[in-house]
């Protein structure tokens, strides 16, 4: 396995830059996931690793060399896409064999089956492996998909967005599956998705991406806890992370029409911030100091969500799914103050 | 007053049956949510309702008058799609006035209206706007101050925030709702999205292959769903499931998960799960996330297992238990368990336990489960 180094590189469309000075690097072994919005530069950042697609500025390494001219078979990088791409009037063995039988390789048909049982085993698809793969439910195609990746010893596996069209169980399962995949085999795997539970869940590392520039890096504890900017804050997380807006004066914020004033946690200033706070961050109860009424309560069985209204200005709480409250009746709230946020005017962490 | 009965409803295309003797009333002022997997029937069935599909045998009623043989146009019924379906040569004014133009309605009394949905959908200020300029979320508040500008006897909604971002879609659940409230005009709405369903329903109506699975208050399909499907359809991560065996000395009940070792269970409830057990073909337990407890340090009652995966989500972990040849999931407070491989000791909240058939998947009704709030 490899580690892979994108430096400075800037992949332009016509006259839109889709990468924007885009530096990047993946540890050898690392389970990297890029996580944006549609249209943030995902996809490219993965083709320009392929060799899918070249960059006009900029380096890219993979295992410490420079790749740039190499061709996309050159670069042995094992690509997972969305849409299942496997040959449907073959067989799950023959899609697997597939990889296997490139001249270059030149493997023994010993070896071939070896490795197809092996990725076989792996992906528990053995009973499936004389099946055409149009008999296959989408889970197993995307098994098998995975296989066909897995069955020669690429320098990377690159995933785009593998997992999205399957449905909300298969995905929960199959995300498991693949972080464990990589755990076993100590690959470097680029996983690329919109979906912050996906990065959250199975990243060492995520990567987040927005308008073609890489906005922060870190453990997804980092990108949770200490997100950089108003984006990052309110792109991780469900429910999305409340913004609100605030004066701070000396050490403390006001907000809501001053309804709202919090000790500022550490920082001193002058003029406008947005305050952020999650959701499990915000305490609903008769002994909390601020008032608030109930705008719209969610029940998401294992905890409720409900809205908050302050002064027209909505924001959200999770609380315990036994707590009884009532739509438009006033309620007390409090925060949990180690948790809020604070970002300045131009949306940067304070 | 809109009450919409469905009564006995088929519907098949050749020999396979879409619906399937579907019987559900919605009540007036409801708001039910059709919930299931693409292909389960529940957007035939709105469909059917709106005058847009035709259905074999069964009948629709509308307040109590069957409406079969009604134009769609005469069911005094709204419809809100997926795609927002607006005239891209009018403004956001001019779509929302639309239905209300071949009314003989007065400039004024259209114009009153027209502001009205507009200022409860905060789109006044974009009246003048034509759709292109609209972003997603404001395109769909235009169609669905379309649907409401008349003012119909009861709203149709076919996954209409499906398209959105994830933010947005968070934003438009809490607008549908107090919209609902403010009008409580009876409303028919169907989405895959069981986070959706939960938060938005007075009550909600599962379907699977055409055939309603349970109806019932999110509070009713979580804690007490009906049988398999409905369990791990409703919930986010899935309930875990596993085939259970049931063994009683004295007083006590082993359940054990697989081949695993055995979670110990409250008396009272061993002789109603014995029973249970001898009478059917086997049993599959089930538990959610949450009620699945974790303990440090060695503790009575739980028994030893390994910590196999940890996923942070941020506000809460799922951890990934092997018991035995079992994966089952748990839902701990951020941090809890320090490193996947960690050895941890487990055990199992019998007050969320559910039990079911294992050949049928039907709940046992033990009334384990039932305690769960």
């Amino acid at each position: 396995m490899a580690q892979i180094r994108l430096a400075n590189v800037t992949k332009r469309f016509g006259s839109h830059a889709a990468l924007d000075d885009l530096s990047l690097e993946i540890a050898d072994g690392e389970f990297f996931v890029l996580l944006g919005p549609t249209g943030a530069g995902k996809t490219t950042t993965l083709r320009l690793i392929a060799g899918l697609e070249k960059p006009d500025a900029g380096t890219i390494e993979i295992g410490e060399q420079d790749a740039r001219h190499w061709s996309a078979a050159e670069r042995d990088v094992a690509l997972v896409f969305q849409y299942y791409s496997l040959y449907p009037r073959y067989t799950v063995r023959q899609n697997l064999a597939f990889p296997l039988k490139s001249r270059v390789r030149n493997y023994s048909q010993a070896e071939i089956d070896a490795r197809i049982a092996r990725a076989a085993k792996t992906l528990r698809i053995e009973h499936l492996l004389e099946r055409k793969t149009d008999r296959l439910s989408g889970g197993e195609m995307q098994r098998v998909s995975i296989g066909r990746a897995i069955v020669r010893d690429p320098r990377a596996f690159l995933m785009d967005e593998p997992l999205s069209n399957l449905d909300a169980k298969l995905r929960e399962a199959l995300r498991a599956e693949l972080k464990e995949l990589q755990m076993k085999l100590r690959g470097t795997f680029l996983f690329v998705t919109h979906d912050q539970i996906e990065a959250m869940s199975m990243g060492d590392k995520v990567g987040v991406l927005n308008q073609g520039k890489i906005v922060q890096v870190g453990t997804p504890n980092e990108i949770y806890n200490r997100p950089k900017n108003t984006f990052v804050a309110s792109f991780v997380g469900s429910p999305t992370m409340n913004l609100i807006a605030a004066e701070m004066s000396e050490r403390r914020l006001v907000a809501m029409s001053g309804k709202l004033q919090l000790p500022a946690p550490g920082q001193t200033g002058q003029g406008p911030v947005t305050i952020g706070i999650r959701s499990e961050d915000i305490r609903v109860g008769p002994q909390e100091p601020f008032d608030a009424s109930v705008h719209d309560i969610e029940n998401h069985g294992v905890e409720k969500i409900v809205t908050l209204r302050v002064e027209g200005q909505v924001f959200r709480a999770t609380v315990p799914a036994a707590l009884a409250l009532k739509i438009d009746a006033p309620v007390k709230f409090g925060f949990n103050v180690e948790k809020l946020h604070c970002f300045n005017a131009a949306g940067e962490r304070i | 007053m809109a009450e919409i009965v469905l009564r006995d409803i088929e519907k098949f295309f050749g020999p396979a049956y879409v619906i399937r003797k579907l019987n559900l009333t919605i009540r007036h002022k409801e708001f039910v949510v059709l919930l299931g997997p693409s292909g389960c029937g529940k957007t035939t069935t709105l469909r059917a309702i709106a005058g847009l599909e035709e259905i074999d045998s069964g009948d629709i009623l509308i307040d109590g008058e069957p409406v079969q043989r009604l134009e769609a146009g005469d069911r005094d019924i709204a419809f809100v799609f997926q795609l927002y379906a607006l005239y891209p040569h009018l403004t956001a004014y001019e779509n929302i006035a639309f239905p209300l133009r071949a009314t003989r309605e007065s400039q004024a009394s259209v114009d009153a209206k027209v502001r009205q949905v507009a200022r409860s959908l905060q789109v006044e200020h974009l009246l003048n706007k034509r759709p292109a300029a609209l972003a997603g979320g404001d395109m769909q508040r235009v169609a669905i101050g379309r649907a409401l500008v008349r003012r119909p006897k009861a709203m149709l909604m076919d996954e209409p925030i499906g398209a959105l971002d994830a933010k947005l879609r968070e934003e438009m659940r809490t607008e549908l709702k107090r919209l609902h409230l403010e009008n409580g005009s009876t409303t028919v709405y169907v989405t895959h999205d069981q986070v959706e369903a939960m938060s938005l329903a007075d009550r909600i109506a599962i379907m699977n292959d055409g055939v309603l699975q349970q109806v019932g208050t999110p509070d009713d399909v979580y804690h007490r769903p009906a049988n398999l499907f409905v369990a791990q359809f409703v919930g986010s991560p899935v309930m875990n499931i596993a085939p259970a065996v049931l063994a009683t000395d004295g007083n006590a009940t082993r359940v054990a998960l697989g081949g695993g070792p055995g979670f110990e269970f409250p008396a009272q409830l061993a002789g109603r799960i014995a029973r249970i057990a001898a009478a059917s073909s086997g049993v599959t337990l089930g538990i959610r996330p949450e009620g699945v407890l974790i303990s440090l340090t060695e503790t009575p009652g739980h028994i030893p297992v390994d910590a196999h995966l940890i996923e942070p989500l941020g506000a809460y972990d799922i951890v990934d238990l092997k018991i035995g040849p079992q994966l089952v999931r748990a839902r701990t407070p951020s941090g809890f368990v320090a490193r996947a491989g960690d050895r941890v000791w487990a055990r199992l909240d019998p007050a969320k336990t559910h039990f079911f058939d294992a050949e049928t998947g039907n709940s046992l009704h033990t009334g384990s489960g039932d305690g769960a709030n």
